[in-house]
């Protein structure tokens, strides 16, 4: 299956800002997380198509998963 | 000994008084919105004689403890009719609180049409006429200022917005590299014009200091205090790295950014207006990525961003004003919206009312969707020298609304809804309806639990758990606005355990006292309740405590969300 990644803030450092990847059927976020030398504690939202997700939520055909660091403002 | 210092405009008059004991435990927003409620009538014009313009340090101003300088700033408010605190960095709350003033209370109206200036010293406060800096703008006037009075001179001023008392006037307060910071929203620059001040000056050579009872104590908990703000990520790397303004992407995401007046709730352009580009704009231009808008600042969520000639454009420069200006009007020029940034810090108005504002204008067709050189052009030609046109829009959205007969006016309480569509984000929307100042992020940030995991986490589009995440929020700010502390401690407050213990700890240790988490609690629902009551004294009712029409008959692509609370469910805030 074919999915989108995105990568915000610090995440973007030395990766990409959005990539196109294609994997099993099955693959949940942690697995892609993992993958990109990222660690779970690192992590601060996890979105799928916009809505809040958590990493073993199992990713479908043509889904984009959004990873942002822990980050505020207001 | 700490004093009220109190200037009597009607006749010039001006005295220095004890400190009442039932405000000696005050401080920010518990003390000037306690002032208001207990001196001005509720029913009385915000701009004529009996509103009342104060100005007070927060409960840890002037101490070693991080980010405390911010000051509060409370009248009935022009623009919504409700009461009304606002709050800055800068230099002057500091040294206001090393002067042991604990409030300035500014009343009455001159009678003859002049204008004039206040400067306050360790000798108390005094009343000059002013003539050569009327009509002038702000960065002018600081300038002028401190080449007559020296360069350290603390500065709250008004720029024409102000003087011509548009209801979107802010007041600015110089900061440490002589730029400013403001007291934004709600009209508070319109109450300093109508008062017919220009500028107050401050100068705390030979000032008290602020005595701490306990100072082996306070600086055990500052220690803590300081440790908890550096080790959160979002207090300690994201604001540093990339300013409020990362939350672009992540809203943007989260479809709940509004753009084109709240029509939908992303935007095609963010990621060139986003913290991440600013980021690289920034670095790539010499500027400053970090910035702080007070001493004592550890944060540092501020910058310093130049031109493509590395020459400085602005600072201070947020979220809610690059959101508004950007993505509500359709705008993707980032260079264009830090020029509008400073504009807006020049002439003195609100840049999240404004913002709001301009996307309104842009609904009814008085200039292009995107179309940023004729913002600029309005901004300097049209609000700043107020030409009719200028000043329907510096009465801010619901003004400019009403002239040109727009149904979808962004406002509550005729305050412009912020950067985060309710519809979207239901927990800020509760906020927006019930804030006691009118539509106000800052009032009850549920963003934090909402979208960004800060304090655990609130499913942004159902409605479930929404109203108590509001009032918690509330409650808490409240206190917090009290303390003199940056809000984004909060974030840090939320997730650490020692950190808001640290604070309280802090408190005791510069008073000798003894609160507990419960007694800043209830500080916190006291101050909501006393503001509540000044706003029903005023006229509002449960009605004014709903969102425009348009929330919630439009959806809000693209989780095509609506705004579904009923007003039962909405009043439910106000049960504690």
């Amino acid at each position: 299956m074919l999915i989108t990644v995105k990568l915000f803030a610090t995440f973007r450092n030395g990766r990409f800002k959005v990539a196109g990847q294609a994997l099993p059927p099955g693959t949940d976020c942690r697995t892609i997380v993992l993958s990109l030398g990222l660690t779970e504690e690192e992590i601060g939202v996890v979105m799928v198509n916009g809505r809040h997700a958590a990493l073993d939520y199992v990713l479908q055909e043509s889904d984009t998963l959004s990873l942002f660091p822990l980050v505020g403002g207001g | 000994m700490d004093k009220i210092l109190r200037v009597n405009m009607s006749d010039l008059s001006t005295k220095i008084e004890a400190v009442p004991t039932a405000w000696a435990g005050l401080g920010g927003r518990g003390l000037t919105s306690t002032i208001v409620a207990a001196e001005v009538p509720a029913t009385c014009h915000a701009l004529g004689a009996n509103n009342k313009l104060v100005f007070a340090p927060g409960l840890l101003s002037g101490t070693a403890a991080a980010n405390s300088g911010r000051l509060s700033a409370g009248a009935k408010s022009p623009l919504t009719g409700t009461i009304k605190e606002s709050n800055a960095g800068g230099t002057a709350a500091q040294m206001l609180a090393k002067l042991g003033v604990k409030a300035l209370i500014i009343e009455g109206l001159p009678t003859e049409d002049k204008w004039y200036s206040l400067h306050v010293s360790k000798d108390g406060v005094t009343v000059q006429e002013e003539t050569e800096l009327i009509g002038k703008r702000n960065f002018a006037v600081v300038e002028a200022v401190e080449a007559r009075l020296g360069k350290k001179t603390g500065l709250l001023t008004i720029g024409p917005v102000g003087e011509l008392k548009m209801t979107a006037a802010n007041i600015s307060v110089k900061d440490p590299d002589s730029k400013l910071r403001s007291h934004g929203r709600g009209g508070l620059g319109a109450v300093m014009g109508s008062k017919k001040i220009k500028f107050i000056s401050i100068d705390d050579q030979g000032a008290q200091g602020v005595k701490v009872a306990d100072p082996e104590k306070f600086k055990v908990a500052a220690r803590t205090f300081a440790k908890a703000l550096l080790d959160h990520p979002v207090s300690g790397e994201g604001l540093p790295t990339y300013g409020t303004n990362v939350l672009v992407n992540i809203l943007n995401e989260a479809g709940g950014l509004p753009t084109q007046n709240f029509k939908v709730g992303q935007f095609a352009g963010a990621d060139k207006i986003s913290g991440e580009t600013m980021n690289e704009t920034i670095t790539a231009r010499g500027g400053k990525v970090r910035h702080g808008c007070h001493a004592g600042c550890i944060i540092q969520c501020s910058q310093v961003y130049n031109d493509k000639d590395g020459k400085y454009v602005t600072s201070g420069f947020e979220y809610e004003t690059i959101w508004g200006l950007g993505a509500d009007c359709c705008i993707d020029n980032l260079d264009d919206i830090a020029l509008a940034d400073s504009i807006m810090d020049d002439i003195g108005i609100d840049s999240i009312e404004t913002a709001v504002m301009f996307g309104v204008a842009m609904e009814a067709g008085i200039l292009p969707w995107g179309d940023s050189k004729e913002m600029l052009r309005i901004l300097n030609e049209e609000i700043g020298n107020g030409t009719p046109l200028g000043r329907i829009m510096g009465g801010g959205a619901g003004s400019l609304g009403k002239a040109y007969g727009v149904t979808r006016i962004p406002v509550v309480k005729n305050q412009g809804i912020p950067a985060y569509d309710p519809r979207s984000v239901k927990g800020i929307g509760i906020t927006y309806a019930t804030s006691t100042m009118g539509a106000d992020h800052t009032a009850g940030y549920t963003i934090a639990t909402n979208i960004l995991n800060v304090g655990g986490y609130v499913n942004p589009l159902n409605k479930d758990g929404q109203v108590e995440l509001s009032r918690n929020l509330q409650i808490a700010t409240a206190a917090v606005d009290s303390t003199g502390m940056c809000i984004f401690i909060a974030f840090p407050a939320l997730d650490i355990p020692e950190c808001l213990p640290a604070l309280i700890d802090m408190i005791n240790a510069r008073f000798g006292i003894d609160l507990t988490g419960d007694d800043v609690t209830n500080l916190g629902k006291h101050i909501l309740k006393v503001e509540h009551q000044f706003n029903i004294e005023a006229g509002f009712t449960n009605i004014d405590d709903r969102l425009p029409e348009f929330f919630s008959t439009e959806t809000v692509a693209p989780h095509n969300a609506i705004w579904d609370f009923s007003g039962a469910e909405i009043d439910e805030f106000w049960n504690f």
